[in-house]
């Protein structure tokens, strides 16, 4: 029996996994709907399409719903978020000549987040006594984890993303070759678009979202709310679909046929061994292989329940960075958007709301209702 | 202001459909109208030219990278908007429909913005039309030896004539409420799985 048929947006990225997954293995169309998947260009591309309604529900940045809660982008509509779509997954790359100077400063392969962090410290404190540009990192959006992910390594390690560096937003697809002809000394990307450079010996991974801030959101699945709203049904269906694809994702056994369905034209186009070493948790950081068990997780439930206090720091790092105000109400609208009790009720768990969350590189623990205090405590803080 | 003092930038990688795009904005009095078909540097063109409206091709990726300069405003003098603060619902779903995307300075009148995106969303769906018909004719074409192909193997299987093996799948398309070309579809799928000699 199919009940529909949803219509679904997605960007090449390995953390696309659990919908390509939900379709390609049926498990969509055993909960009675059938998942018609667009990939395409650009994250305003699959916003503006949601908006316009040619989108259901999307592979969403996982601050992007927040973003359109708080009218911070255009064609801002209603987003819910009643699942996301993993933890981590993405890394920090350098240009191999970049990683030379790092190196010389101290930086190894068994260099730690923070050790990479103040050996890129140095570096850059050499080229401004010797009148040198500014280095320029990449990122996928504005309003994206990768953005706050680089900027609270950078500036716990000392460094001011706003005056030290110069941040560039570049699609994922093309960041390999952005750093290739010289526009990016650096990037914060997903995968596979950090390995693509490993492969292709341009760069070097120096550190992982996972060693930055371990088990945090990455994606999530995000679904226009007036869908939502007389689509609940199919909703539901959705959701059971997606945690069983992401239950088999997170299967070891099943990580080579992931990485050859990923691999396919249609999705990302990429080799299957670039994609492979994600999935694994055995990627090659400063040039050495490390063993990083959860690099990407999906694990569910416990991967895939969106979590309120989750937005609540991504809110408050937009507030940091000074592209949102501080208020009860916006704080409240941000964590409003990420609704785990459907999800839960959907596949039989009790969620249990969190308080505060840590796992951060700098030992801080973040807590939603102090989060004016938090933010004092943060270096280079505009707020 | 007169329509020629808009400075409005085109970019668009397809050159024949920003070329036309160009042509048809000149036609309505536009004068300063500037195309760029290359990503690479575009973040530094459009601080150059300050434009009052920017046309895009939806599909282009750079748009995220764009729409951060626009949030970051340091580097452009004046605040641009996504064209939905100038327009209707109506307009944003046509254009999103059309493929077609625009940014427009902050504090231009929505009636001055209107026609400029008319004209955008009526070339990007001529366009779009044409792919299409291109798209059909090629698909007619492969339909057509199909069928050539499931009537070579109905003459040789069955050993009749040619018209005869034509009236028999069209007859099966109408009794089955089929096209012609399931029908023949059918036929070469069943000669395949059966071992029959599918070539003509």
């Amino acid at each position: 029996m199919t009940r529909g048929i949803i219509r679904f947006g997605f960007l090449p990225l390995t953390d696309a996994a659990i919908p390509i997954v939900a379709h390609e293995m049926g498990f969509a169309a055993e909960e009675g709907v059938a998942l018609e998947l667009s990939r395409e260009t650009s994250w305003a591309n699959i916003r503006d399409r949601m908006a316009v309604g040619h989108f259901d529900a999307a592979h969403l940045l996982a601050p992007m719903p927040i973003a359109a809660a708080l009218q911070l982008l255009p064609l801002s509509s209603s987003i819910i978020v009643p699942m996301a779509l993993g933890l981590g997954g993405n890394a920090v790359t350098v240009s191999s000549a970049l990683w030379a100077e790092m190196k010389a400063h101290g930086a190894t392969s068994l260099s730690t987040a923070r050790e990479m962090g103040a050996a890129l410290r140095q570096v850059l404190q050499q080229r401004t006594r010797a009148g040198l540009p500014k280095l320029v990192f990449g990122i996928v959006h504005a309003f994206s984890a990768h953005n706050y992910d680089l900027c609270f390594w950078l500036a716990e390690c000392g460094i001011n993303p706003m005056l030290d560096v110069s941040i560039a937003v570049v699609p994922p697809p093309l960041m390999p070759e952005a750093m290739q002809t010289g526009h990016l000394d650096g990037y914060c990307v997903g995968e596979p678009w950090n390995m693509a450079a490993v492969a292709r010996g341009t760069g070097v991974i120096v550190t992982s979202k996972i060693e930055i801030w371990k088990d945090s959101p990455e994606k999530v699945l995000g679904v226009r709310e007036s869908w939502a709203d007389t689509h609940k049904d199919e909703l539901k269906a959705l959701l059971l679909a997606f945690d069983r694809s992401a239950r088999w994702c997170a299967n070891p056994g099943n990580a080579t046929a992931l990485a050859s369905l990923l691999s396919l034209p249609i999705y990302l186009s990429q080799p299957v061994e670039v994609i492979l070493p994600a999935l694994t948790g055995s990627l090659e950081i400063g040039g050495a292989q490390r063993r990083i068990p959860g690099f990407l997780s999906f694990d569910a439930p416990h991967s895939t329940m969106p979590e309120p206090a989750h937005a609540a720091w991504f809110y408050a790092q937009m507030v940091r960075w000074g592209q949102a105000n501080l208020s009860k109400q916006n704080l409240e609208r941000a964590m409003k958007c990420y609704g785990p009790e459907t999800y839960a009720e959907t596949i039989g768990v009790q969620y249990r709301q969190r308080g505060e969350i840590g796992g951060f590189f700098d030992g801080r623990i973040f807590d939603p209702k102090r989060i004016e205090s938090y933010l004092t405590s943060l270096p280079f803080a505009t707020a | 202001m007169r329509e020629d003092d808009l400075s409005i930038l085109v970019v668009d990688e397809n050159r024949l459909r920003a070329g036309v795009i160009e042509e048809a904005l000149r036609e309505a009095g536009y004068g300063r109208v500037t195309l760029v078909h290359e990503i690479a540097g575009l973040v530094r063109r459009i601080e150059e030219l300050a434009p009052d409206v920017i046309v895009i091709d939806i599909e282009n990726p750079n748009r995220d990278a764009l729409e951060s300069l626009f949030q970051v405003s340091r580097s452009v003098q004046r605040p641009i908007a996504m064209f939905v603060d100038h327009s209707d619902r109506g307009m944003i779903e046509a254009a999103v429909e059309a493929g077609v995307s625009a940014y427009i300075v902050d504090g231009l009148k929505k009636e001055r913005v209107k026609p400029i995106l008319d004209m955008a969303i009526i070339r990007f769906k001529a366009f779009a039309k044409l792919r299409s018909e291109r798209d059909d004719a090629k698909r007619a074409l492969g339909d057509r030896k199909l069928i050539d192909r499931a009537k070579g193997i109905l003459m040789q299987q069955r050993g009749i004539d040619e018209p005869t093996a034509y009236d028999l799948m069209r007859r099966a398309a109408m009794e089955e409420n089929r096209r012609m070309v399931e029908i023949a579809q059918s036929i070469v799928t069943a000669a395949g799985l059966l071992g029959g000699k599918g070539k003509e």
